[in-house]
């Protein structure tokens, strides 16, 4: 049976736009000042700074060279490194499904406040405008008691939107958008940082962010902090990379590539820390307070000290509002179109169906799903769970199995190297190696443990713990039963595919090192 | 602002954004060689 050609990414600069679009999203502008500021401030750089190279970029090159090689969606990736490793792929599809349905959600919220900007229609009390008027939280996790439309149709818009986008395919659909969205996202992201950095008190603020306590550098917490946030931060364990770069040409420079990705995404984190702790020190200055009182992170950060910004300032509060949540949709929507791409990719190697056919049905199944459960009073508390059990004993816990598989039960570093480094400009050494078998799987472990430590011994934000191990625990574990159940049905395609892209690679006469290194 | 702040700002935008510029340079310095299908 012939293989429909797999798609390609147009050129070079597009394929980045959309990793790098990938990677930059709500965490760099509401997650990354805050961490850093509670871990060192200034101080934080040089750990961050290691972690980037010894974990978050070999990660990011190893995802490369896994979606490069075999040109496939993470499950059919993984297959093809050994039969069993499927079913994390599989596993990486389950844990995109439970992000796309609650990221979409945040997105939507974002879309409103940019419009609620221009007449600051928080009033005096955004917290309680936030709770109460706007999600209508219930006071307990529960059942769905409610709907609340005024969360629902900006969520139809953003999943409209995304699934167009998906629908039109990885050149025309995901390439342009990026290319044209993620340099408005800087220009945007740009004039807020200039309008902040105006702001009484900027400076208080800024002070604040850089100044360096270098006693903290003696603490594991920290380091910890910075692994953890490097991890996270540039969308690895998700099979994201893994997909994008499985549309790559078969010469490209990978290691290159990755380099520019993440010091980008890194790029952009500072000037998100720049942005926002000079806001947060024009909060303070007219609060009368110190910078301490008002940093936080997250949503809290986003909906609710922004507001307060916006409203206090003298002049221009509509624009800053704008620009700020305006950058958050931008970021937010150009992460789950690659996070339900992971998806997309996976059925189609799976089933063969085109990809409208396949956006409709899967994406269609994954909007329903987001578009029912979290426009509800109970919607917050739903995501709150879900978002820390996914990335705790999902995102993190799947890229350490990732890791140790291909690093020490397969063996395959060796071959991955010598690919990427056949098409590279920047050879891959022992050091590489080293950092993805060692460095990486001690510290994810550490996390890992150290996570579930706490978990064990407190409830998680203090919910009940029959709440917990429905939404937490059963949807985390779900979708490692999920990736195991769906890797042991057979799947004849698979072998197609894999001897299509073989005799396609020998064809093209571009992949000496990729034939040699033994496909299966 | 104190001192160690400045130094500190000026030290991460260097390194990160000037990490940023190089890499660019490099890859623009390495195009990938067009495809012989």
């Amino acid at each position: 049976m012939a293989q429909q050609p797999r798609e390609q990414w147009g050129t070079r600069a597009g394929f980045l736009m959309a990793a790098i679009g990938s990677a930059i999203g709500l965490g760099n502008i509401w997650r990354f000042p805050y961490i850093a500021y509670e871990n060192g401030g200034g101080a934080f750089l040089l750990p961050y700074l290691i972690a980037m190279l010894t974990a978050g970029i070999p990660l990011l090159i190893l995802e490369y060279g896994i979606g490069h090689k075999y040109r496939s969606s993470a499950p059919l990736a993984y297959r093809r490194i050994s039969r069993p490793a499927e079913a994390i792929g599989w596993w990486q599809v389950a844990i995109c499904f439970v992000v796309a349905v609650y990221y979409a959600v945040i997105i939507a919220w974002a879309v409103r406040y940019t419009w609620f900007s221009v007449d600051q229609a928080w009033g005096e009390d955004p917290d309680g405008f936030f709770s109460n008027d706007f999600l209508h939280v219930s006071d307990t996790p529960g059942m769905v008691s409610g709907y609340v439309a005024g969360v629902a149709w900006p969520l139809v818009a953003v999943w409209v939107v995304t699934l167009t986008v998906l629908i039109i395919g990885v050149r025309r659909g995901i390439e342009v958008i990026n290319k044209i969205i993620i340099p408005l996202l800087l220009v945007l992201f740009g004039l807020l940082v200039v309008q902040a950095l105006t702001l009484e008190g900027a400076a208080t603020g800024l002070n604040a962010f850089f100044t360096p306590d270098w006693e903290a550098m003696l603490t594991g917490r920290v380091w910890i902090a910075a692994y953890g946030h490097v991890f996270f931060s540039l969308s690895v364990g998700f099979g994201i990379m893994v997909t994008y770069a499985s549309y790559l040409r078969r010469k490209s420079d990978l290691t290159g590539s990755a380099l520019v990705a993440g010091f980008a995404n890194s790029s952009f984190e500072l000037l998100a820390g720049i942005g926002v702790f000079a806001a947060l020190g024009f909060m303070a200055a007219t609060a009368g307070t110190a910078v301490d009182e008002v940093a936080t992170s997250g949503i809290g950060l986003a909906f609710i000290a922004f507001p307060q910004i916006i409203s206090s300032l003298p002049l221009g509060g509509p624009l800053f509002g704008v620009l700020f949540f305006g950058c958050l949709v931008i970021a937010g929507l150009t992460s789950l179109i690659s996070i339900v791409q992971v998806i997309i990719a996976a059925v189609q190697d799976r089933t063969g169906l085109g990809r409208v056919q396949t956006v409709l049905l899967v994406g269609g199944a994954t909007a329903l799903a987001s578009i029912l459960l979290f426009p509800t009073p109970e919607g917050l508390h739903l995501l709150d769970v879900f978002d820390h059990f996914i990335n705790q004993y999902g995102i993190a816990m799947a890229g350490l199995v990732l890791v140790v598989f291909v690093g020490w039960v397969a063996r395959r570093l060796p071959v991955f190297q010598s690919h990427v480094n056949a098409i590279s400009s920047i050879h891959l050494g022992l050091w590489w190696r080293i950092t993805l078998s060692v460095v990486t799987p001690i510290l994810l472990g550490f996390m890992m443990w150290d996570s579930l430590r706490t978990e064990l011994t407190e409830n998680y934000a203090g919910y009940p713990t029959g709440f917990l191990l429905a939404a937490g625990w059963g949807v985390a574990i779900g979708a490692i039963v999920f990736g195991i159940v769906v890797s042991l049905f057979p799947w004849k395609r698979a072998d197609a595919i894999a001897r299509d892209d073989a005799a396609q690679a020998a064809g093209a006469g571009a992949a000496e090192a990729t034939t040699k290194e033994g496909d299966n | 602002m104190s001192t160690s702040a400045i130094v500190m700002m000026v030290v991460s935008i260097t390194v990160l954004w000037g990490g940023l510029i190089a890499s660019i340079v490099h890859l623009r310095r390495h195009p990938d060689e067009p495809e012989s299908e």
